[in-house]
């Protein structure tokens, strides 16, 4: 009995290599990718007092290295677009009069913006931030000044966590949510699905009717659009009724991208079923791309935690920018316009996968 | 000559380096039934496939109803009814959900009266709501027949219909074959049953991809060439003697008979009848049957060797 199972599980190749290859892609995304430190986030700086005391600091937020200062910013609204596109974590803001004001011992506030989004992506930064002043100021302040140097910072850090100011979780993970049942699901359905077609030998019968294959594979999918948006809908109201999640942006854009969405993962799936030789390895198939998807997409791990392979290999998957978008709506309200900068890389992959399912679906034919 | 149905010239399909089907030349007429004959893995279903548009063929040309099979497969399909090898159906789908929805792939009008006149047709009316998956495999067989025939084609491709299938069944099954061909379709049939081929006005035996006879059931056993002899009451040890008589080429088991055949008839007549008198076994000859001739045929492709022994035929015959 048992040598007839090994005999088979060496006939079945995939499922072999599946095996083996499952265990090592977990190995090596949980030992090397993921990190719950994330450091080096981008910061970028709005600072109206080019003094020396806000040189100081900045070059303080870099040596802690949890901070990677990039773009200086010469404005609020441009602080608020970096941040609600995501391209940068953090925004320093030093008022004009900054160094001054500390100097007469006025307590001047100087502002952090987080994107709050994920609360452990800012977590260990934020802790960070919040020993720095002291350490600052014992260093600034020697010599003639320092009968200056306080108890406590003079100057008040005001730290506001944008989009997710109560930083909870859930607020981060419901919305995320939505694209890892949507990930799920939908390739495992269509592949599970054309597969099963295959394997019972309808599929021969369906291509000898006058129904052109192209038409057999949108009659199979068009289906699970419609179970896509079941499900959306379902994360959408529990999100709303269950945890209190914020919709901040429109209801009709999220639906919109959804659909972006939904076609990559059909796609998938459709050109796993035409590798598939049976529903077990349409399922393996599956699941050999959900899990980078999940670990890897920001879903689980803060997605700047990754080293820049890991993050190379989540920016080629779908789930990373339906990620974006999908918390960009919801929770930064992000309009039309701030969700046409993730799609680019959404729609070259659709159209990849698509393509691909196309030509293969076609070929396995002959 | 009436009208060709079906006739190609040359048509040849390649896996990899593997010839399936190799220079297949044929011509089916209207109104026939066509049996397609030959050992497992010799060509048919391939052929069957190349002639209703589902494979794009290598080589070789040819027409189908009067289109061209390579440039015109997407209108053939409209008119062909194809029944393939297994049943290929939604088990998880009624019966009547099966007919409707082959009714819409071939956009047949009125598909509820054509549907509720299939399900009267196949005396399935009571149990329309029944799923496919519960039926018997002649059931299934007729399901698959009367779906394959909803959009009233002009030729019926049927590939192995009655394997699986109880003899009263596979007779219906015939029976009903006769009918449609006599209302002017034209019926290609693959099959591995002798009394079925018997029952095609023309047979094709393909071996290995390629056609070796082709004629009326008559012709074929004709060009074979193929004598029998039936021994009865023969033991074990005589029916060993007897196959390795001068002149017999194959020795099968029927029962207590034992069929030899071979194509030199006097040789084998001589030889057997001088044993058989002295053994004191019961013998005549027989008109060989169209088994005898195509076990010949298959022997002889694979040519001379231990297949031939008397306890391997007679091995070959009872598995089947």
């Amino acid at each position: 009995m048992v040598y007839k199972e090994f005999i088979q599980m060496r006939r079945d190749r995939l499922t072999f290599a599946m095996m083996v290859g499952i265990p090592l892609l977990q190995l090596t995304l949980f030992g090397y990718a993921i990190n719950t430190d994330p450091r080096q986030l981008p910061t970028a700086a709005l600072i109206s007092d080019d003094s020396p005391f806000a040189r100081r600091f900045l070059a303080a937020l870099q040596t802690s290295d949890y901070f990677q200062l990039g773009d200086r910013l010469d404005n609020a609204a441009q602080a608020d677009r970096v941040l609600a596109l995501g391209q940068a974590q953090f925004v320093v803001q030093i008022p004009s009069g900054f160094e001054r004001e500390l100097l007469r011992g006025e307590r001047p506030q100087l502002l952090i913006l987080a994107d709050a989004t994920d609360p452990s992506a800012t977590g260990s930064a934020l802790a960070a931030l919040a020993e720095l002043p002291n350490r600052l100021l014992a260093e600034q302040m020697r010599g003639p000044l320092a009968a200056y140097a306080p108890q406590a910072p003079p100057f008040d850090l005001v730290i506001q966590r944008r989009y997710n100011p109560e930083g909870l979780t859930e607020h981060n993970i419901v919305p995320g949510l939505m694209g890892v049942i949507l990930t799920m699901t939908m390739i495992m359905m269509t592949a599970v699905a054309v597969t099963r077609e295959r394997e019972r030998g309808t599929m021969e019968n369906l291509l000898a009717t006058p129904v052109r294959p192209l038409e057999v594979m949108l009659g199979k999918i068009l289906p699970y659009v419609g179970v896509a948006y079941v499900q959306v809908t379902l994360v959408v109201l529990a999100a709303m009724w269950l945890f209190a999640v914020p919709v901040r942006g429109s209801l009709a854009l999220l639906y919109a991208a959804v659909g972006i969405f939904v076609l990559a993962n059909l796609a998938v799936g459709v050109f796993f079923s035409t590798l598939a030789r049976n529903q077990l390895q349409a399922m393996q198939m599956t699941f050999f791309f959900f899990l980078p998807s999940l670990l890897l997409s920001g879903f689980m791990f803060p997605f700047r935690g990754m080293p820049n392979w890991a993050q190379a290999i989540g920016e080629l998957l779908p789930l990373t920018h339906f990620l974006r978008i999908v918390r960009g709506i919801m929770l930064k309200g992000n309009q039309a316009a701030e969700i046409f900068a993730h799609l680019p890389p959404l729609l070259v992959f659709t159209a990849l996968a698509l393509a691909l399912g196309v030509l293969r679906f076609r070929r396995t034919l002959d | 000559m009436s009208e060709a149905v079906i006739e190609v010239r040359g048509l040849t399909k390649r896996f990899g380096d593997k010839t399936v089907v190799d220079g297949l030349d044929m011509r089916v007429e209207k109104g026939q039934i066509y049996g397609f004959l030959g050992p497992n893995g010799s060509g048919k279903t391939t052929s069957i496939r190349m002639l209703c548009g589902l494979l794009t063929p290598d080589a070789g040309q040819g027409r189908c109803l009067g289109m061209d099979i390579l440039t015109q497969a997407q209108r053939i399909k409209r008119r062909v009814g194809y029944m393939t090898q297994r049943f290929s159906w939604y088990e998880d789908l009624s019966i009547a959900e099966n007919l409707r929805f082959a009714a819409r792939l071939y956009g047949v009008p009125n598909v509820a009266q054509r549907v509720d006149q299939a399900l009267d047709d196949l005396g399935l009316s009571a149990r329309r709501q029944q799923l496919a998956g519960s039926l018997s495999g002649g059931w299934k067989q007729r399901l698959a027949l009367a779906a394959s025939l909803l959009h009233s084609p002009d030729l019926l491709l049927l590939d192995e219909p009655t394997a699986g299938v109880d003899p009263q069944a596979r007779r219906e099954f015939w029976e009903h074959i006769h009918d449609l061909t006599e209302a002017g379709i034209t019926v290609l049939v693959s099959t591995h049953y002798m009394d079925e081929a018997e029952r095609c006005h023309r047979l094709a035996y393909i071996s290995a991809g390629r056609l070796l006879v082709e004629g009326t059931p008559q012709q074929v056993l004709d060009h074979v060439g193929l004598q029998t002899i039936v021994v009865e009451g023969a033991s074990a040890a005589q029916r060993q003697s007897l196959a390795a008589l001068e002149g017999v080429e194959q020795a099968v088991v029927f029962g207590t008979a034992v069929h030899l055949s071979g194509s030199n008839a006097e040789r084998m007549g001589h030889s057997v009848g001088r044993y058989a008198d002295q053994q004191r076994l019961r013998w005549q000859r027989v008109q060989a049957s169209l088994e005898d001739a195509f076990i010949h045929l298959m022997q002889s492709q694979r040519g001379a060797g231990p297949n031939r022994s008397a306890s391997t035929q007679a091995g070959a015959a009872r598995g089947r």
